[in-house]
C-alpha cells in the first residue's frame, strides 16, 4: 500500500453529498485532508480547477486527479481501495449491484430532490412535492423490505460497521437529519414511524453509527439553514 | 464424454427486454445487448395500456426499459447497461474503461447526459417563449462541454475511445432526434462552427451497425414528435 497517497476532499458542512463521501472514507479508514468550501462567498481555486463543469462539492482529489458526483465517488473509492476496510458495494452478485444502484438513484431523485422542492417551492407545487415525498417514502419502505431486509433489520445490525454500505450511506447522509427536515413539512413527518417503520428504524439505527454521528451536522444548525432557504423561497412569511 | 445439454424452453438464462418502439432509453438497452451479442426477446409495450408484466417488474416507475434476466428485473437504462457490462464481462466490447479514474469520468458524463443534457433539450422542445429560450441556452452550454470533452483526446473516434461505450450509448439519441427537433422547432442546435467534433461523432455513430440497424422508422418518429410538440404548445395555449 502506497504511503504517498494524497486524498483531499472538498466539501461543505451542510452538503449531504459531501457527507456521503466523508462517511465512506472514514468507514474504509482512508486518511484524507478536508477542505471546507464557502460556496456562496468564494469557492477555492482548487475547486474551480477540479470541477469546472459544475463548480460544486464534493470533489475528491486523489493524487491530484479529481472525481466528482457523490455516488460516482463512492464507487471510485470502493474500486480503488479494495483492501481498505470493507466493500461498500456487493462484489460478485451483479444483480444485487444493479438493485443497489437503482435504489440509490431512487433515494436521490424521488426523495432527496423532492424534499428540496418542498423547501424551495410554494403553494400547489409545494403541496404536490409533499404528497410525492410521502408516496415515495412508502415505495422505499416496500423496496427495502422486498430487496434488502425481508426479515426486518436485526437488532445491533449496524453495530458492526461492515454492515454500513453504499445504500445506507446514500440514505443516512441526508435523511439522518429527517427530524430537522420534518420541521419544514408542517403536517407530516418525513419518515413516519407508523407508515414507514422499516425506513424509520433503518435511518434511526444508522444515525447511531459512530462514524455517521461524527459526520452529520447538528440538528439545530440544519434547522437554521433550512429556515433560511425556506424564507428565501417565500419572502418574509414562512407560513405558506 | 457427456454431451452439452440442450437449452430448454423458458430456460432461466433467457433475457427479455420490455421496451417501446420509440423510447430512446430502451434503445440504449437494445444497443448494449446487441453490441455484446446477447440474444434476447423483445416485449413491446403500449404505454397507454401498460401490461401486467411491466407493472409487475417495474412497480416503482412503471417505465421502459426493463431488462429481465433469470426472471429478475433490472430498471433504469444506465443501471441496465452497467448490469450488462458486469454480467457478460467476457463479451466485447467494453462499455466502460477498467481504470477506476477513467470509469469515474465515464460515469460522470453518462450521468451528465441524463441529469443535464436531456432535461434541457426537453425543455427547449416542450416549452415556448422564455422557458424555451432557457432550454436552448442551457443546451448550447451542455453541447459546448460535450464538444470540449470529445476534443480532449486526439484520434478519439467516440466518447468511449476507438469503440462506442456507455457515454456514446447514452448520447445516441442525438444522432437522429436532434435533426428532427431542429426541423420541428425551426432552430439550429448543432452547427459546424461550434460543434465540428460532435457532428463528426454523430456521423460515425449513425454508421455503427447496431445503431443503423435498430433505429425506429423515421416517418413514425417524425409523426410522434410533431404530435408531442403540438400537444405541448396546445396545452400552453389552453392555459392562457
Amino acid at each position: 500500500m502506497s504511503g504517498e497517497e494524497k486524498v483531499v476532499l472538498h466539501g461543505m458542512w451542510a452538503s449531504p453529498y459531501a457527507k456521503r463521501v466523508e462517511i465512506a472514507l472514514k468507514l474504509k479508514g482512508i486518511p484524507y485532508e478536508y477542505v471546507e468550501e464557502d460556496l456562496l462567498n468564494g469557492k477555492s481555486e482548487a475547486l474551480l480547477k477540479h470541477n469546472p463543469v459544475h463548480q460544486k462539492v464534493p470533489v475528491l482529489v486523489h493524487n491530484g486527479k479529481p472525481v466528482i458526483e457523490s455516488c460516482i465517488i463512492l464507487e471510485y473509492i470502493d474500486e480503488t481501495w479494495k483492501s481498505s476496510g470493507h466493500a461498500l458495494f456487493p462484489q460478485e452478485d451483479t444483480y444485487r449491484r444493479a438493485r443497489v444502484r437503482f435504489w440509490a438513484d431512487f433515494i436521490q431523485r424521488q426523495l432527496l430532490e423532492k424534499f428540496i422542492v418542498t423547501i424551495t417551492a410554494v403553494g400547489e407545487a409545494r403541496e404536490e412535492a409533499i404528497k410525492e415525498l410521502r408516496k415515495n417514502m412508502e415505495l422505499l419502505e416496500e423496496g427495502l423490505r422486498v430487496n434488502f431486509f425481508p426479515e426486518g433489520i436485526p437488532q445491533y445490525h449496524f453495530d458492526d460497521q461492515k454492515n454500513v454500505r453504499f445504500l445506507d450511506i446514500t440514505m443516512c447522509a441526508f435523511f439522518g437529519l429527517h427530524k430537522a427536515q420534518s420541521e419544514f413539512v408542517r403536517t407530516t413527518e418525513i419518515i413516519d414511524l407508523q407508515r414507514t417503520p422499516l425506513v424509520f428504524s433503518w435511518v434511526e439505527s444508522l444515525k447511531e453509527v459512530p462514524v455517521v454521528k461524527e459526520v452529520l451536522p447538528p440538528h439545530d444548525e440544519v434547522v437554521n439553514l433550512l429556515r433560511g432557504f425556506r424564507q428565501n423561497a417565500v419572502g418574509s412569511s414562512p407560513q405558506v | 464424454m457427456a454431451t452439452a445439454r440442450e437449452p430448454e424452453e423458458d430456460e432461466e438464462e433467457e433475457v427479455k427486454l420490455i421496451k417501446t418502439w420509440s423510447s430512446p432509453y430502451a434503445l440504449r438497452a437494445v444497443w448494449a445487448l446487441k453490441l455484446k451479442g446477447i440474444p434476447y426477446e423483445s416485449i413491446d409495450e403500449d404505454l397507454t395500456h401498460k401490461s401486467d408484466i411491466l407493472l409487475h417488474h417495474n412497480p416503482v416507475h412503471k417505465k421502459v426499459p426493463v431488462l429481465l434476466h433469470h426472471g429478475r428485473s433490472i430498471c433504469e437504462s444506465l443501471v441496465i447497461i452497467e448490469y450488462i457490462e458486469e454480467t457478460w464481462s467476457q463479451n466485447p466490447p467494453r462499455l466502460l474503461p477498467q481504470d477506476p479514474l477513467q470509469r469515474a469520468e465515464t460515469r460522470f458524463w453518462a450521468k451528465f447526459v441524463d441529469d443535464k443534457a436531456l432535461p434541457a433539450i426537453w425543455q427547449a422542445f416542450s416549452k415556448e417563449g422564455k422557458e424555451q429560450e432557457q432550454g436552448l441556452s442551457e443546451t448550447a452550454e451542455h453541447l459546448r462541454l460535450l464538444e470540449a470533452e470529445l476534443k480532449k483526446k486526439k484520434k478519439r473516434l467516440f466518447f468511449g475511445g476507438e469503440e462506442i461505450g456507455i457515454v456514446d450509448i447514452a448520447l445516441g439519441w442525438m444522432v437522429n432526434l436532434v435533426p428532427l427537433f431542429e426541423r420541428i422547432l425551426g432552430v439550429k442546435i448543432l452547427d459546424e462552427e461550434h460543434h465540428p467534433a460532435l457532428l463528426k461523432w454523430r456521423q460515425r455513430m449513425s454508421d455503427v451497425d447496431v445503431v443503423k440497424e435498430n433505429w425506429p422508422p423515421r416517418d413514425k418518429l417524425v409523426a410522434k414528435w410533431t404530435a408531442i410538440r403540438e400537444r405541448c404548445v396546445g396545452k400552453a395555449a389552453a392555459n392562457e
